[in-house]
Parts: C-alpha cells; sequence; structure tokens
C-alpha cells in the first residue's frame, strides 16, 4: 500500500473547488467520479464541455470539475443549458441537478426541453429529498416516509422519473444507482455521444439526512438497499419502472433517433437564408 | 442575408416594438428568448422573423422565467442576447436578474410597461413598473435603465442598453410604455458603420491566470465565454474573484456587493443621461420621462408662449438616478412639476434629490398620459 | 504410469504462464480524503482491504490494505470511492524490482 496526495483523475477537477462538502459516503462523490472517469475514457476535449448544475448540494458539481461550468438559480439549470447550446452548438452541454431541483421547480422546463429534443445531456442525481436544505419532502420521496416537511408521513405519490423522460420525448432514457458505477459511466458515455435529449436518473445514497429517517443512517446500509433491491432490464416499459423497497428497475428504457432542435433550427435557417437569396 | 447587412438602414414607418427590436439587431443582438405577453409580443414576433434571416437563433421558451435564464446563457456562450416581456414577465424574471447581475451578464429586458398590479391592464400603458426595475430582486444590486420616448428613440435607445450592457456586465432595462411601444412614427436608422457599438472586454491573460471576477480600474472585469478554453466557474453564490463560492466569508460578501454596486454608482457620470429643454433660465421645471415627457414638452412650450419660464428635464436613463442633474436644477428652480402614469414612483427619487425645492407630483392611472393642459395648470401653480 | 509427486510438478508451471501475468497490485490511499464511509472495504470482492487504526485529518479511519495478493486490479474500490481517496495499479516496474530484491533479503 502506498501513501498518496493526488489521484490520476485529479485533472479533471478544479484545485480550487476540491475537496468537496459532500457527507460521508454521499452519492454525489460516486457520480463525480464516474462523469470525470466517463470524460477520461471518451478523451473529450475539456475545453468544449459545458457544466450547468442547479441549486442543491449536487449543485456544487459545477464547482468542482475543470471545465467551464455555471451554478444557476434554484430549477433553471436546463434554460440556461439551453441557451448556451443555441448560443454555440459546438459546445457539449451537460446539466447535473438534483431530484428537486430538476422536477419540482424546474419540471416544466424539463418537460420542455426534453419536447424539443434540446441536444443536451440531463444527469438527475436522484437522493428522495431535499438534502442541503436538511431533509425536506421532494417529488420523488416515496409515500409514507416522514422527512422534516411530512413529520406524520408523506401522503404524495413520487414521480416515476424514467416514465416522465420518456413520456416528454427523451431519445435516451436510463437509470442507475450509484452501485452500478461501471454501468453508470457506460451510459453517461453513451449519452454524451449521442444526439439529443438524454436523461439518466442516478439513484444515489444520502445517509446523513435520508438515510436518517429510513434506517439507512450507515453508507454501506443504505448502499445494500441498492444491492437487494436492484433489477436490471433493458428496454422495459418505463411506465412499470416505479421504484419500491423492494425493486429499483435499472438499465436502459429508451434509446432512439429523432431530429433535434439544434438540426431543425439549422434546416430552417439556411431555407430562409435561401429563400431570401432566391427572392433578391 | 448576413451580419454584415443586419441594419436596415434607411427610413422607415415603425411601431416602437419594431423599432426596439430592430435596435438590436443594429447592435449585434444574435439572441432572442421570449415569451408572448401583451404589449410586447410584437417584439418577439419581429425577432422571429428576423433572426433567422441573419442566421441567428430565436426561441420561445415555456414561461419568462425560462427566457431570462436562456438569454443569460447565450451571453456566457458569447453572444448579445435579449428578452423583451411587459409587467407580469418582468415580474418573473426578477429572480435571474438578480443572477444576471451576480454574474456580472451582459444583457438587455425590454419592459414594455402596461397597466398593474397583477395583469391589469394588458392593452393599456401604464409607467408603474420603474421602481421595479431597481429594486425587483432581492439583495442590493445596480442596473441601468432606459426610457425611449419616441419610436426612433426605441431604436437608438436599444442600441444604447446593449452597449451599456456589454461595458458594464450587468442587465440592462429598457423600459418602455405601451404608447411608445405602440405608437406609429418614422425612424432613421443610419448604415451600419455609423452605429456606435461597444463590445465586452475579452481576457487579456492566458487561462492560467484568467480570474473571472477580477476587475479592472473601471470596476468591471474581462469576461471570457465558454468554449474558449478558460474553463472558468460562475455561480449565483457570493464568490471569490476566481469564482469559487465563500457563502461563510463577511469580507468576501462585502467586496462584492460593494464592487457590483459601485461598478455602476461610480461610473454614473458616464452612464446618467438627460435631455434639458428650454433648462437655461427656467423658473419652473418639468422633469418627465417616456411618453409623459412628450405632453411636458407641449405644456412647457403653452408655458413660456404665456410668458412663464418654465423648462423640461428629460430624463433618458432613469437608473441610475440622475441626482446630480436634479440637484442642481433644484437649486436653480422655484418649483418642480413630475407627471407620471402612475401612483407615485420616480417621483420618490426627484424628491429625494431636490431636497427643499417643492416638488409637485401628477399622476396618471390607466391608459392616458398627462394632457399638456393639465401640465401647464400645475406649472401655473408652480409659480 | 507417473507417481501423483511427478505429476503434480507439472501443475505447478501453466503451459501459458510466460503470456498471463498475475496481476501484481498496488493500492495507492490518499488517506486525508477520506471519509471513512466504507465503501472500498465492504464491496471488494476479494476483501483486500480493512480498517485501519489510524485516524486522519477528517476524523475518519481510512483504509488499510490486509493482503495485496488477493487483488485482482478489478478498480471496483477506484470507482465507488466518493472523495477520490483509493485507487489501484498495476505495480511499476521499480515496484515488482524493489520487492524482488525485498524477497531476497
Amino acid at each position: 500500500m502506498v501513501v498518496e496526495t493526488t489521484h490520476p483523475l485529479d485533472v479533471y477537477l478544479r484545485e480550487t473547488g476540491m475537496h468537496h462538502i459532500w457527507c460521508t459516503g454521499c452519492g454525489n462523490g460516486i457520480l463525480l467520479n464516474s462523469f470525470v472517469t466517463a470524460l477520461k475514457e471518451l478523451e473529450i476535449n475539456l475545453d468544449k464541455i459545458v457544466v450547468v448544475s442547479g441549486i442543491g448540494c449536487i449543485g456544487r458539481i459545477a464547482g468542482y470539475i475543470n471545465t467551464d461550468s455555471f451554478h444557476t438559480t434554484h430549477g433553471r439549470p436546463i434554460p440556461f443549458a439551453v441557451g448556451v447550446k443555441l448560443a454555440n452548438p459546438e459546445l457539449k452541454v451537460v446539466v447535473i441537478s438534483g431530484d428537486g431541483d430538476l422536477f419540482a421547480i424546474g419540471g416544466n422546463h424539463f418537460i420542455h426541453a426534453a419536447r424539443r429534443n434540446m441536444d443536451i445531456q440531463v444527469i438527475c442525481v436522484n437522493n428522495f429529498n431535499y438534502g442541503m436544505t436538511g431533509g425536506q419532502q421532494g417529488p420523488t420521496t416515496p409515500l409514507n416516509i416522514s422527512t422534516t416537511t411530512t413529520p406524520y408521513g408523506n401522503i404524495e405519490h413520487p414521480f416515476n422519473l424514467v416514465h416522465l423522460a420518456a413520456g416528454s420525448g427523451a431519445v435516451y432514457v436510463a437509470r442507475w444507482t450509484t452501485l452500478h458505477v461501471r454501468r453508470l459511466t457506460e451510459s453517461i458515455k453513451k449519452a454524451l455521444q449521442k444526439e439529443g435529449f438524454s436523461f439518466i436518473e442516478v439513484i444515489s445514497q444520502c445517509p446523513e439526512i435520508y438515510g436518517k429517517s429510513t434506517k439507512m443512517g450507515l453508507p454501506v446500509d443504505f448502499m445494500n438497499w441498492f444491492k437487494r433491491a436492484s433489477e436490471i432490464q433493458h428496454f422495459s416499459d418505463p411506465a412499470k419502472a416505479e421504484i419500491t423497497s423492494d425493486r429499483i428497475p435499472l438499465g436502459e428504457f429508451v434509446d432512439i433517433e429523432k431530429p433535434t432542435y439544434e438540426t431543425l433550427l439549422r434546416e430552417r435557417i439556411i431555407q430562409v437564408q435561401n429563400k431570401m437569396q432566391g427572392g433578391a | 442575408m448576413s451580419e454584415k447587412n443586419r441594419a436596415l438602414s434607411g427610413k422607415h414607418f415603425y411601431s416602437g416594438d419594431l423599432a426596439c427590436a430592430e435596435g438590436a439587431l443594429a447592435a449585434g443582438c444574435r439572441f432572442f428568448a421570449g415569451y408572448p405577453i401583451t404589449p410586447a409580443t410584437e417584439i418577439a414576433e419581429r425577432m422571429a422573423r428576423r433572426l433567422p434571416q441573419i442566421g441567428a437563433t430565436y426561441i420561445q421558451m415555456e414561461d419568462e422565467i425560462a427566457s431570462i435564464a436562456a438569454v443569460i446563457g447565450a451571453s456566457y456562450a458569447g453572444l448579445k442576447a435579449m428578452t423583451a416581456t411587459s409587467g407580469p414577465g418582468f415580474s418573473l424574471m426578477q429572480e435571474n436578474i438578480g443572477l444576471a447581475v451576480m454574474t456580472e451578464t451582459p444583457c438587455v429586458i425590454v419592459d414594455v410597461m402596461r397597466g398593474g398590479p397583477s395583469t391589469g391592464q394588458p392593452t393599456m400603458a401604464g409607467q408603474q413598473d420603474v421602481m421595479q426595475a431597481k429594486w425587483g430582486s432581492h439583495g442590493d444590486y445596480e442596473i441601468i435603465a432606459l426610457a425611449p420616448s419616441s419610436v426612433q428613440e426605441a431604436f437608438d435607445l436599444t442600441v444604447e442598453a446593449f452597449n451599456y450592457a456589454e461595458t458594464y456586465r450587468v442587465p440592462v432595462m429598457v423600459m418602455m410604455d405601451a404608447i411608445v411601444g405602440h405608437m406609429w412614427e418614422k425612424v432613421l436608422i443610419p448604415p451600419l458603420e455609423q452605429i456606435n457599438i461597444k463590445n465586452r472586454k475579452k481576457p487579456t491573460v492566458p487561462p492560467s491566470e484568467y480570474m473571472p471576477f477580477k476587475p479592472d480600474k473601471d470596476l468591471v472585469p474581462p469576461m471570457a465565454v465558454f468554449g474558449e478554453g478558460y474553463r472558468f466557474h460562475a455561480t449565483g453564490l457570493t464568490h471569490e474573484e476566481d469564482g469559487r463560492p465563500r457563502t461563510e466569508s463577511i469580507k468576501v460578501q462585502q467586496k462584492l456587493v460593494q464592487r457590483l454596486c459601485d461598478k455602476i454608482r461610480k461610473n454614473s457620470d458616464k452612464i446618467v443621461k438627460v435631455k434639458p429643454i428650454m433648462m437655461e433660465d427656467a423658473e419652473v421645471a418639468v422633469i418627465a420621462y417616456g411618453i409623459e415627457s412628450r405632453a411636458a414638452l407641449s405644456a412647457v412650450r403653452k408655458a413660456r408662449n404665456a410668458g412663464i419660464k418654465a423648462g423640461l428635464l428629460k430624463l433618458v436613463t432613469l437608473w441610475p438616478f440622475s441626482e446630480k442633474q436634479v440637484a442642481e436644477i433644484a437649486k436653480e428652480v422655484k418649483a418642480i412639476i413630475v407627471p407620471e402614469m402612475n401612483y407615485g414612483q420616480l417621483v420618490r427619487e426627484v424628491e429625494r434629490a431636490a431636497k427643499a425645492t417643492p416638488v409637485t407630483f401628477l399622476p396618471k392611472l390607466g391608459e392616458e398620459p398627462h394632457r399638456p393642459e393639465e401640465i401647464f395648470e400645475a406649472i401655473k401653480g408652480g409659480i | 504410469m507417473k507417481t501423483v509427486t511427478e505429476t503434480k510438478k507439472l501443475w505447478r508451471k501453466p503451459l501459458d504462464a510466460d503470456k498471463i501475468k498475475q496481476p501484481q497490485a498496488e493500492i495507492y490511499i490518499i488517506t486525508d480524503r477520506c471519509k471513512g464511509c466504507g465503501y472500498c472495504i465492504a464491496y471488494c470482492p476479494k476483501e483486500v482491504l480493512e480498517e485501519s487504526e489510524e485516524i486522519n485529518a477528517r476524523g475518519a479511519h481510512p483504509p488499510k490494505v490486509k493482503d495485496i495478493n488477493k487483488c485482482a486490479i478489478c478498480g471496483y474500490c477506484t470507482a465507488i470511492c466518493p472523495d477520490l481517496a483509493i485507487f489501484v495499479k498495476e505495480k511499476t516496474n521499480e515496484q515488482k524490482e524493489a520487492e524482488k530484491n525485498e524477497r531476497k533479503e
């Protein structure tokens, strides 16, 4: 064993940002590891990729990755990313945010960007609650769970995010847990190389906060839920992909081709300009 | 049609909305994200038609919040970007206006003002959003706001708005009341080479030395854009000069908030624009902006014909407020009249700057500006 | 017919021993990054790691190697660490030489 001070992936991380603020065992750290591993394996040009995050613990990730990055207001990374992509379509634009940011306050932006098939990649780190503010319910909190704002138990049905993404028109939809870190890296690589609106749901542990309401307060205990309940079946029906305490359906759910907004826009602009020249 | 012939140089008969859109295009705007709202819809429609002609992007977003977020994104990716809305949409945009201020994003927001509050009178003009332009978002900050009073000014001041935005890395509001927005007048668009256009300062150091929020002497940091190898981070959190969040430091918060405000306050001499008319020997001054300044000019001329030494100080910039200019004329005149199409907004700034000089406020709610006769009566009363 | 002892002698050196090398792993631990989540220890398929007694700057017990010879360089510890505090690599030639020399002594 060698005691070291640097890691081979450090070149993908910002010296001014690290070390990250995330708790012991936080799934955000695993997603960070997985994402930069994907960048490394794809040999992505780090000057041509922009990471956009929203508000939440995962929102800090934009400050940790060594690329152009932006940390927006709550719920707004997707429209910001749309502006960046349309202004410079040469850039790869990735949104990394949380379940509340993307699907509560940001829900409207998600469905429209998916509908338009914007060429952006959205990674949602779903830890079933609002961790940064101390563990309130969110749109993915399961029924009956006690959180700080559902002290008597949650009475709301949670979203099935892969169903929502598929229904909104995303061309690539996948779900993995942080335990399945390698398959997650493969999905991230696939999404980065695919044109169109990609959505990856990362089921993530929040042992310090969500774990305390659900008797999974130790990192390994939380991870063991993923180990016990995960079921991988590619291209199963997104409508039946609800997450329960006994079953976390994983895999790729959608992988289709559809013209992107950027392609259609480019074609239309050429059409308009040709017509003007023809008419002149 | 290309970038080079983006300006429709020549004489035109346009509405204020159309002139505003053409002003944006002449200034080099290549991104518009918006949402339909009376009375600003025509700006979006004009941009939807014209931007593809010059190979640029128009997108109708799902709401005004998405619109301003997309504008900030496009600006950070290097384009001059704009959105246009009215009161209700302007309210929705406030949080992200704060983000634009905090991240020092050059952008232009047009508010074609209508009757409020709330849904109010969508098809009737007002000047009820002028305080909101400065104070609408939370926190301490400064912005620049301009008020066109004619269709020609709708063109000229939109170009100016982009110039201010690029120079000071700040969101700039064009507060155009719906009368100016919807009226039709002659407008002259100069050849592109004759239009003064400013662009944001670019970094002069290599990426390894670049600090995205380190200001120059003018308190404005040079702006790198995405995709050029600078790999910088920008956040709405209180941040250091190198961009990293510092939410626990009192010193960093003080330094940052003061600089963001001083950037405008200390440069206000270069920013504030007023047009004094017949003020040299005036004994009564009318201070007005937008469509009201035209009624006021008529009233001042009437007063002069009746032998009263009246003058008009037309405000071109609303924010930063022209404190110096108002304080100076307050020393020279016996009374100040302020007609506004609201129930008391910018008059409060006038009172503050005018100190002991009596200020008479003329409110007007509901579509019509003051008649020149009404202002003339007030001028007579001021003597 | 060969005796059992004689045939066993044939077992010790596989015929493709020159082509297929057994992984010789080296595990690098950035001890002060570790927050003590325990994933590398719990999920290593060969149980190569265990919690050390040492307390690092964060107040956590970083892992230590129990038995390096069991490590198959699967890289799961490297991939799963939320703090990028551990990574595994094939031993460098220098490290292999150093170990050989150590064994000789």
